[in-house]
């Protein structure tokens, strides 16, 4: 069999990652491929279209109730869904208290050393909250973990720049380790010249758009199913998009180490695609009433 | 017998720098000085109070240390909780002797072990139920406990645990105080900020809550503040206020009770021993309540006279008569003492490295036998410790501030004092190299060393280091390599 591939998905919160990676996975798995997917958030919703569960139960959640995770087996964590894709979710605590980072630590350290990771898989995706907001949700991107890094975007500026900045990130381990940028996935939103701005971010970070993923509803009508469309309506041309992602991942070899850009460059690259206006100098710091009374 | 000159011990700590790279090398040199007594103000000879070295074998404790182990370890009364992994409590239970009375386990838990005890899923999810938990079967297992506090461990503080609410919610329901403390080890540059922390604490959750009720109050009530009692120092030094008239409402923390801190704020003296652990408090009565504070130092007859005319100063001719009645009946047995051990000890020289308190304080002890301290520092003093210290020690002295294993090392085998006093992590270091050693920490397990009696027991323990066969036995290694020197030395 060949190698491996372990492939995290970053993306700002919202974007649509755990979304996306289920319909990517789905077609991959259709495609024939034996794949993991890793949920490495505390929300834990990263594998509910391929179970069609609420949500699954957690290595975090098990771990507490048996004590510590030493004390859990495999296949108490492992859930098989739609096309013999395996799930996991790392799980984590409520909002507001403890450390979910520790949590997708502890979850992943305890999938390699109970052999997850085995022959049979060709692909593991690590579906991964929102920002790398501390060392915990880097795990997937250390070394021997993840070696490609997809980054789901939009061409709204917020999505634009936590990209960036999860490219500093994998800069950081990059250096040190075998983790590379693999691409940029374009979920539309809708936004003027979005696919045009994308691929010029993407070609400044050094990389490509793999693929545009047009809006569409059917992926809503699937999720409410909690299915994905690939299972829900196979023959529904929103099922086709997510082939092409999935054969274009299942190709790609362009695996990179990002040039993250300045925000300065991030925004000169917003402007020229007029998402952005020009900067006034002369409003910075003034409120409302003193610009009218500049004005007057 | 040698004695370093200004000029020689400029060039031992010149020596000593060396070694370092550059960078280090510059910080270094602010935290080693010379003694020089015409200078008012320590800042401007020595450096304290900042961050470690990296890389260096430093003495220091954390902020934990400094909040469970020193100030609110030995309240007695009181369950002192080690929030987070097991061991950080179990490390450090029962370290420091502060001995107590009580029955363990019933009314009083000074050597005792709590913790939460964290698993890898109290990180994650937190460990704010299981604090409430635990808190909940303290007050059922140990009713008569009087409260509780609860000293945050690292952890605490990274995942950012509520336990201000949990404390306040515990309180509320048992009607006991529970105190929560912030003193993560990873913050500040020692212990010493734990110390601060605690006492911070005490003035929020403690100080003032019986502020309005009824109280018999004498004119003669005093409190002792920052005596820890170790091997019974603050019993020792209790019986001589008590002695000369005075009313010792209060002892911390050393067999202290929650109830004697509360009714701290009521007294019209306070006493304060370890200046740099418990100074903050004082201040905090003094400004609050008004209530002066003095800082007294009961380490030798020399010392414990000076302070004892200058507590009995704040009070009227009754406390100064007893005072002195006291004073010169104490004199014939310090008199018995000093004349017994003082041809033994007469002329030896000490190397003092200790906490924030004893390099200055205990000086007059070792003075009072004819020994001499030619060099003092402190793993934790500020500024104003070592501004106290250049009056006490002698002109051309050397002072080390945060030292490390290899300036300590590199000092006694070039000063070659006859003595080192410090702790634990230094006494076999020492000892191997054919050096008397005494731990000034735990006063090696014996004790008490405050107040007369103390002294009795200080001049016997200096005298079994120091006469001790043993050391005849060793041939230390620079005296094997230059016979010659030594020989000049001595």
């Amino acid at each position: 069999m060949a190698r491996l591939r372990q492939c995290a998905i970053y993306g700002k919160g919202g974007i649509g990652k755990s979304t996306t990676t289920q319909n990517l996975v789905a077609a991959i798995a259709e495609a024939g491929k034996k794949v993991l997917i890793v949920g490495c958030d505390p929300k834990a919703d990263s594998t509910r279209l391929i179970l069609h569960s609420k949500a699954q139960t957690t290595v975090m959640h098990l771990a507490a109730e048996a004590g510590s995770v030493e004390d859990l087996e495999l296949e108490d964590v492992l859930s098989v869904g739609f096309g013999g894709i395996k799930c996991v979710e790392s799980g984590g605590p409520e909002p507001g208290v403890g450390c979910a980072g520790r949590g997708v630590i502890t979850a992943i350290n305890f999938l390699e050393e109970e052999g997850a990771y085995d022959d049979e898989l060709d692909f593991v995706f690590y579906d991964v909250l929102g920002d790398v907001v501390c060392g915990g949700f880097a795990m997937p991107i250390r070394e021997n973990k993840a070696q490609e890094i997809y980054i789901v975007c939009s061409g709204e500026m917020m999505a634009m720049y936590a990209a960036n900045n999860i490219c500093k990130g994998i800069v950081k381990y990059a250096n040190s380790g075998s983790v590379r940028l693999a691409g940029l996935i374009c979920n539309s939103r809708n936004t003027d010249r979005e696919d045009e701005l994308v691929m010029a971010l993407a070609a400044r970070l050094g990389t490509t758009m793999i693929h545009f993923v047009p809006r569409d509803n059917a992926v809503q009508h699937a999720e409410i199913r909690r299915m994905t469309v690939i299972e829900y309506d196979p023959t529904h041309k929103q099922a086709d998009e997510y082939r092409q992602l999935a054969a274009k991942i299942v190709a790609n070899t362009n695996f990179v180490i990002p040039t993250p850009i300045e925000m300065e460059q991030l925004e000169e690259l917003l402007m020229e695609f007029g998402i952005m206006s020009v900067e006034d100098q002369t409003i910075i710091g003034k409120t409302a009433a003193e610009l009218a009374a500049e004005a007057a | 017998m040698s004695t370093l000159s200004r000029e020689e011990t400029e060039a031992l700590i010149a020596e000593v720098l060396e070694v370092y790279p550059e960078k280090a090398r510059k910080d270094r040199a602010k935290h080693l000085a010379i003694n020089d007594q015409s200078i008012e103000q320590s800042k401007k000879c020595i450096t304290a109070n900042r961050k470690t070295l990296p890389g260096v074998m430093t003495v220091r404790g954390c902020a934990y240390a400094g909040s469970k182990g020193v100030v609110w370890g030995p309240i007695k009364d009181m369950v002192h909780i080690s929030h987070g992994p097991v061991g950080c409590g179990q490390y450090s239970r029962a370290g420091r002797r502060n001995y107590y009375v009580g029955t363990t386990g019933v009314d009083t838990f000074g050597t005792m072990n709590f913790t939460s005890d964290f698993q890898e899923k109290d990180i994650v999810f937190g460990g704010d139920k299981k604090l409430a938990k635990l808190l909940e079967e303290v007050e059922t297992l140990f009713p008569l406990s009087k409260g509780s506090s609860i000293q945050s461990e690292c952890p605490i503080g990274l995942i950012g645990d509520d336990i201000e609410s949990v404390a306040k919610k515990a309180s509320a329901a048992t009607g006991k105080p529970m105190v929560p403390v912030r003193c993560e080890g990873f913050r500040g540059v020692s212990q010493s900020l734990g110390h601060h922390i605690a006492n911070d604490t005490i003035r929020d959750w403690v100080i003032g809550k019986r502020d309005g009720q009824p109280f018999a109050s004498t004119p003669y009530d005093v409190a002792i503040i920052g005596d820890y009692n170790i091997g019974g120092d603050a019993w020792a030094s209790r019986i001589l206020l008590e002695e000369m008239g005075l009313r010792v409402v209060a002892q911390w923390s050393g067999d202290g009770t929650l109830a004697e801190m509360m009714n701290t704020p009521k007294v019209k003296l306070n006493l304060l021993h370890c200046y740099r652990s418990m100074n903050y408090i004082s201040r905090h009565m003094e400004e609050k309540y008004g209530i002066p504070w003095l800082e007294y130092n009961f380490f030798g007859p020399t010392k414990i006279v000076e302070s004892l005319r200058k507590i009995a100063g704040f009070f009227d001719d009754s406390i100064k008569e007893k005072c002195e009645a006291v004073i010169a009946r104490y004199q014939p047995m310090m008199d018995a003492i000093i004349g017994k051990y003082k041809p033994r000890l007469q002329g030896k020289k000490v190397m003092l490295y200790v906490g924030g308190l004893r390099p200055r304080h205990i000086i007059g002890a070792y003075e009072d036998l004819g020994m001499e301290v030619v060099g003092a520092g402190y793993e934790f003093g500020h500024n104003d410790d070592y501004d106290r210290s250049i009056k006490e020690m002698g002109n051309a002295t050397l002072i080390y501030d945060d030292a490390n294993g290899f300036e300590l090392e590199q000092f006694v085998k070039r000063i070659k004092p006859d003595m080192v006093g410090s702790g634990i992590k230094e006494k076999y270091i020492f000892q191997k190299m054919g050096i008397p050693f005494r731990q000034m920490h735990s006063w090696d397990y014996s004790g008490p060393y405050h107040g007369y009696d103390g002294f009795a027991i200080f001049a016997r323990d200096m005298d079994i280091a120091l006469s001790s066969p043993v050391w005849s036995k060793f041939v230390p290694p620079w005296k094997k390599a230059v016979p010659e020197e030594a020989q000049k030395a001595a």
